[in-house]
C-alpha cells in the first residue's frame, strides 16, 4: 500500500468547557475521497481547521505523504498541498473571476497568463468558466466553481470540501461529483464533508465518523444504508416520520401581487409573488438561495414593509406593518441567519428571547423588561427543544449551530403563531436536530397553524410539506401537491426556470 | 514579524480590571514623561494623583470637573453602545450654555425659582436640537454622522464668539465679550459653602442611576445595546434604526446641552469665550475607561477630573507645561484601548510568510 496523502494520529483540541476533538486519528490514500461524517458538535470543523491551519493543535501529530506537518496558518497548508473549499464562500462580487482568484494568491502571475490557466483548469475538470464575468452575475453553483479551480490551481495533493452540495441543484450536484470522481482518478485525495448520506453512499471511498469528539466507527460508505449511517452519527435510532395527510383549513396568509426590489445590488427583486396558505398545511418554496429567499424573508417578517394589501393575514392587510405589529397578530418568522439575525450573538438566550417574545409572552410592562419572566420563556425554549446549554445566562453564540437553530425555532413556535414563516430551518444543523426541528414545525401545523417553509433542501420540503413551489429568479411557481412530485421533476422546475431568469439576464 | 490573533474567550474580569491597569500604565508612561523633562517623577505622580485628594477644596473641584463629564459622558455611551457615534459633545456643550444663557439673562434681576429650571430646560432643548442636525442628516441621507457632529462644534464655537461679542455681551462690561454677571436665581445653589461644588453633580448623579436603569430594565435600553450588538438582529425584532439614531442623538445632546448649562450657571456664572469645550472630547475617554456602563462612568470621570485638578496643580507647583494634562488624557485612553486589543487578541511572532 501507498503511503497516505494525509496521516492524523491522535489529534486532541480542547476549548474551554469542551473537548472539541478526542485522540482523533484516520489516514486517507492517495487518489481516495474520504468522508467525514457526524452531527453538528460533532468536531468536524475544529478537525479540518486543524488541517488546514486555522486553529493549533494540542496533542497529535498530522503526517502529510509522510513528511511531519503542522500548518501554522492556511497559506503553509496550501504551500504543502492541502486546499479546503468552504461551506460559505469567500468572493468578492464586485470583481471578476479571474481578479478573486489573483487576490487568493500568495504570487499571481500576470492576469492574462492566469486567465489562459484558469481556462485551461476547469475546461479539464468539467467546469467551464469564463474568467472575465464577475462573480455578482454568477449563480451559487458557478461561484462554488470559482473556489474549487482556485484550489485546483494549487495543484493540491488533498483537497477539502465543506458541505460542497448544500447549495446545488441535483444537476450541479452530479456535474460536481463528476470532477470530484475525475480528481480522485488523478491521484487527488478528497476529505469530504457532509451530512447527506446518500452522497456518501454514492462518492466516497471510505467514511470516519465523529460523534461528541471522537472518532466512534470508520465504514466503507457503499455497504452500509443510510439509515445505519445515520444511526452510527447519532449513536441511536433515528424514527422515519409518519406520513402527513393534508387537511388544510380557511386561508390564514394571502400573499397577492407581492413586488420588492432587492436593496442588494446583486439580490434579486420580488416580482409578483402570489400564495395562499391555509391552516393546517405546510407550504414549501424550493430554490436556490439567492433567488429571492431572503427578500421573501424580509417582507413577511415586516422588515422590509411593502404595500398593505399584498401580504393579508385573516383578510387583514398587514403588508405596511413592521416586525412588532405583525407578531402581536400573529404572523411570525424565523429567518435563514441564526447568529447576527434571528439572534443578537453576544446577548444571552434570555436576552434573545426577549428579543421576539415580548408582546406575545408579555415580557415587559409599560416600557419596563420583566427579566424573570424572559428567563423563565428562555428556559421553556431550552427544556422544551432540548437545546443543549450551559444556562440561559449564556451567551447565543456560545451555543451550536444546531442548538441555537433549536432555540430560534422553539422560540417562535412557542408563541403559538398562526403564521410562522422560516427560512432554511435545518441549514447547517445535524441529524438529529434538523429531525427535532421538523417534528416540531409537523405538529405546529397539526395544532392548526400554517407554516412555510423556505429551504434549499429538496429532500426537507419533499419530507415534510403539504404543497410545494419554486423561487427562482424572484419569481414562483404555482404550487403543487408535494405527494405529486418527484425529485428529478422539481430539479428540472428549479433548473428551468433559472435558465430562463440567465437567459433574460443576457437578453437584458 | 508580529501579528493579532483572535483569542478564544476575552476574559471577563480581564474587562473590569483593564481601566485600572490603563490608569497605573499612564502613571509610569507619564512617570518616565517627567522624568524626561526633568522632573521628579515621583514627585509628579504625587502631585497629580494623590495631593488632590487629600486636600478639601481640590477634593471638592473634582466634583466641580467630574459632573460636567459624567453628564456629558453617560448620554455619550448610550449612542456608543447602539453604533451611534456623537463627537460633537462639545458643541451640544456650547449652544446649551448659549441657549440657558439668553434665558437668564432675559430674564436679568428677575427673581423666582422657576428660572433654573427654565434655563435647564432651554439649555438641554438647545443641545438636543443641536444634536438633531447629525441624526438627520444620518437618518434622511446617510451622512456620516462623526464628520458632521464634530465640525458641528466648530460652527458652534464661532456661534459662541459671535453671541458674547454682540447680542449676549455686557452692555455696561467696557466692551470685553462677556456677558452680565448672572444674578442670584439664575445661579446654581452650591452642595458646600466655600468651594464651588453646584446641585448640577445630583443631576449628574441622577442620570448615572437613570442609564443605569434604563440599559438594564427598559425596553429602549434594551433596544440601544441590540442595535448595537446585532443591527439586522434589531430590524428583525422591530426595532427602527432611525429612531434609535434620533433618541441617541437626542439624548447625548441634552445632557451634553445640560452639562453646558450648569457650567454657565455655576463655576462662571456669566457666559464667556473661554468655556471648557472640551469637556465634550474628555467625555470621550470617560465613557470608554467607564466601559460604557453608567457606574464604570462615575468612576471613570472621577479618575479625569483627578488629571485635570492634578495636572493644574503640577503646573504651578512643577512648572510642567499646560500640554502635559492633554498628554496625560491621551495616554490614558491609548493605553486603555490598546490593553481592550490584547484582551481580545493574542500577540504572536512569526517568521515573515
Amino acid at each position: 500500500m501507498s503511503v497516505p496523502v494525509l496521516e492524523v494520529a491522535g489529534i486532541t483540541k480542547a476549548y474551554p468547557g469542551v473537548v472539541a476533538n478526542d485522540d482523533i486519528s484516520f489516514s486517507v490514500a492517495p487518489g481516495e475521497v474520504h468522508a467525514l461524517l457526524g452531527e453538528n458538535g460533532a468536531g468536524k470543523s475544529t478537525l479540518v481547521k486543524i488541517i488546514y491551519g486555522l486553529v493549533r493543535a494540542d496533542q497529535g501529530e498530522m503526517h502529510l505523504s509522510g513528511a511531519p506537518y503542522a500548518p501554522s496558518r492556511p497559506s503553509a497548508a496550501r504551500a504543502a498541498g492541502v486546499a479546503m473549499v468552504f461551506q460559505h464562500f469567500s468572493l468578492f462580487e464586485a470583481l471578476s473571476v479571474a481578479e478573486n482568484i489573483a487576490l487568493g494568491m500568495e504570487d499571481a502571475p500576470p492576469r492574462r497568463a492566469l486567465s489562459r490557466r484558469i481556462r485551461e483548469v476547469s475546461a479539464g475538470y468539467g467546469l467551464p468558466l469564463d474568467p472575465d464575468r464577475l462573480i455578482g452575475d454568477l449563480s451559487v453553483g458557478a461561484r462554488q466553481r470559482v473556489e474549487i479551480v482556485r484550489c485546483l490551481l494549487q495543484d493540491p495533493r488533498i483537497l477539502i470540501m465543506d458541505e460542497p452540495t448544500s447549495v446545488l441543484t441535483p444537476q450541479e450536484v452530479e456535474t460536481l461529483f463528476a470532477t470530484l470522481k475525475k480528481l480522485s482518478a488523478d491521484g487527488v485525495a478528497i476529505l469530504y464533508i457532509s451530512h447527506k448520506l446518500e452522497e456518501i453512499r454514492a462518492l466516497c471511498d471510505h467514511a470516519t465518523i465523529l460523534r461528541g469528539g471522537k472518532v466512534v466507527a470508520t465504514c466503507v460508505p457503499r455497504d452500509e444504508t443510510a439509515q445505519s449511517l445515520a444511526e452510527m452519527m447519532v449513536g441511536t435510532a433515528i424514527a422515519r416520520p409518519p406520513a402527513r395527510d393534508g387537511h388544510a383549513g380557511e386561508a390564514v396568509l394571502e400573499i397577492a401581487r407581492l413586488s420588492l426590489p432587492s436593496d442588494d445590488p446583486f439580490g434579486t427583486s420580488l416580482a409578483n409573488l402570489s400564495l395562499t396558505l391555509r391552516a393546517g398545511e405546510i407550504v414549501g418554496i424550493g430554490g436556490v438561495a439567492g433567488n429571492g429567499q431572503d427578500e421573501l424573508l424580509a417582507a413577511l417578517s415586516g422588515e422590509r414593509p411593502v404595500a398593505p394589501g399584498e401580504i393579508r393575514l385573516r383578510g387583514a392587510p398587514v403588508g405596511a406593518l413592521g416586525p412588532e405589529e405583525r407578531r402581536e397578530r400573529g404572523l411570525l418568522a424565523a429567518p435563514e441567519e441564526r447568529l447576527g439575525h434571528a439572534a443578537a450573538p453576544e446577548m444571552s438566550l434570555a436576552e434573545n428571547a426577549m428579543l421576539t417574545g415580548r408582546r406575545r409572552r408579555r415580557l415587559s410592562r409599560g416600557g419596563m423588561l420583566r427579566w424573570g419572566a424572559a428567563a423563565r420563556f428562555a428556559e421553556e425554549i431550552v427544556g422544551r427543544f432540548d437545546v443543549r446549554t450551559a444556562g440561559v445566562e449564556h451567551a447565543a453564540r456560545s451555543l451550536s449551530g444546531g442548538n441555537l437553530q433549536k432555540f430560534v425555532i422553539g422560540r417562535e413556535i412557542l408563541q403559538a403563531p398562526e403564521v410562522l414563516v422560516v427560512n432554511q430551518p435545518t441549514w447547517g444543523v445535524d441529524a438529529a436536530a434538523a429531525a427535532a426541528i421538523r417534528r416540531a414545525l409537523r405538529e405546529l401545523a397539526e395544532g392548526g397553524a400554517a407554516v412555510l417553509v423556505i429551504s434549499q433542501d429538496l429532500d426537507e420540503l419533499l419530507e415534510m410539506t403539504d404543497r410545494l413551489a419554486i423561487l427562482a429568479g424572484g419569481r414562483l411557481s404555482a404550487p403543487q401537491p408535494t405527494a405529486d412530485l418527484t425529485i428529478e421533476a422539481i430539479g428540472l422546475m428549479m433548473g428551468g426556470a433559472k435558465a430562463q431568469a440567465e437567459a433574460q439576464n443576457a437578453e437584458a | 514579524m508580529l501579528r493579532l490573533e483572535p483569542r478564544q474567550e476575552a476574559s471577563p474580569a480581564m474587562g473590569i480590571l483593564t481601566p485600572f491597569l490603563a490608569v497605573v500604565a499612564t502613571m509610569l508612561a507619564g512617570g518616565v514623561l517627567f522624568a524626561l523633562l526633568g522632573k521628579d517623577p515621583v514627585e509628579a505622580i504625587r502631585v497629580i494623583f494623590l495631593d488632590p485628594l487629600l486636600d478639601p477644596f481640590a477634593r471638592s473641584e473634582l466634583i466641580v470637573k467630574g459632573a460636567p463629564l459624567v453628564l456629558i459622558a453617560i448620554g455619550l455611551a448610550l449612542g456608543f453602545r447602539a453604533g451611534i457615534w456623537n463627537i460633537g459633545a462639545a458643541g451640544q456643550f456650547a449652544v446649551g450654555a448659549i441657549a440657558s444663557s439668553a434665558v437668564a439673562l432675559a430674564f436679568w434681576g428677575v427673581a423666582g425659582i422657576w428660572l433654573l429650571p427654565l434655563m435647564a430646560l432651554a439649555g438641554a432643548a438647545a443641545g438636543a436640537a443641536w444634536a438633531m442636525i447629525p441624526a438627520l442628516l444620518k437618518v434622511r441621507f446617510g451622512a456620516n454622522e462623526i464628520l458632521v457632529s464634530l465640525m458641528l462644534v466648530y460652527v458652534a464655537e464661532q456661534l459662541l464668539f459671535g453671541l458674547v461679542n454682540g447680542p449676549l455681551r455686557n452692555p455696561d462690561g467696557f466692551n470685553f465679550p462677556e456677558s452680565r454677571l448672572f444674578h442670584d436665581s439664575a445661579t446654581l445653589p452650591l452642595l458646600f459653602s466655600g468651594t464651588r461644588a453646584h446641585v448640577g453633580a445630583l443631576v449628574a448623579l441622577a442620570a448615572v442611576v437613570v442609564a443605569h436603569l434604563l440599559l438594564r430594565h427598559h425596553l429602549l435600553g434594551f433596544q440601544i445595546r441590540l442595535a448595537g450588538d446585532a443591527p439586522r438582529a434589531a430590524a428583525f425584532a422591530g426595532i427602527r434604526n432611525a429612531r434609535i439614531v434620533v433618541v441617541c442623538f437626542a439624548i447625548s445632546g441634552g445632557l451634553a446641552g445640560l452639562a453646558g448649562t450648569f457650567e454657565v450657571a455655576g463655576p462662571v456664572g456669566q457666559l464667556v469665550p473661554a468655556l471648557p469645550l472640551e469637556y465634550g472630547f474628555t467625555a470621550i475617554i470617560v465613557a470608554f475607561l467607564g466601559r460604557l456602563q453608567p457606574i464604570g462612568i462615575l468612576l471613570a470621570g472621577a479618575v479625569m477630573a483627578l488629571t485635570y485638578i492634578g495636572g493644574e496643580t503640577a503646573q504651578l507647583m512643577l512648572q510642567l507645561p499646560a500640554a502635559a494634562i492633554s498628554v496625560f488624557q491621551g495616554m490614558l485612553l491609548f493605553f486603555l484601548l490598546a490593553m481592550d486589543l490584547l484582551v481580545s487578541y493574542r500577540l504572536r511572532w512569526s517568521r515573515t510568510a
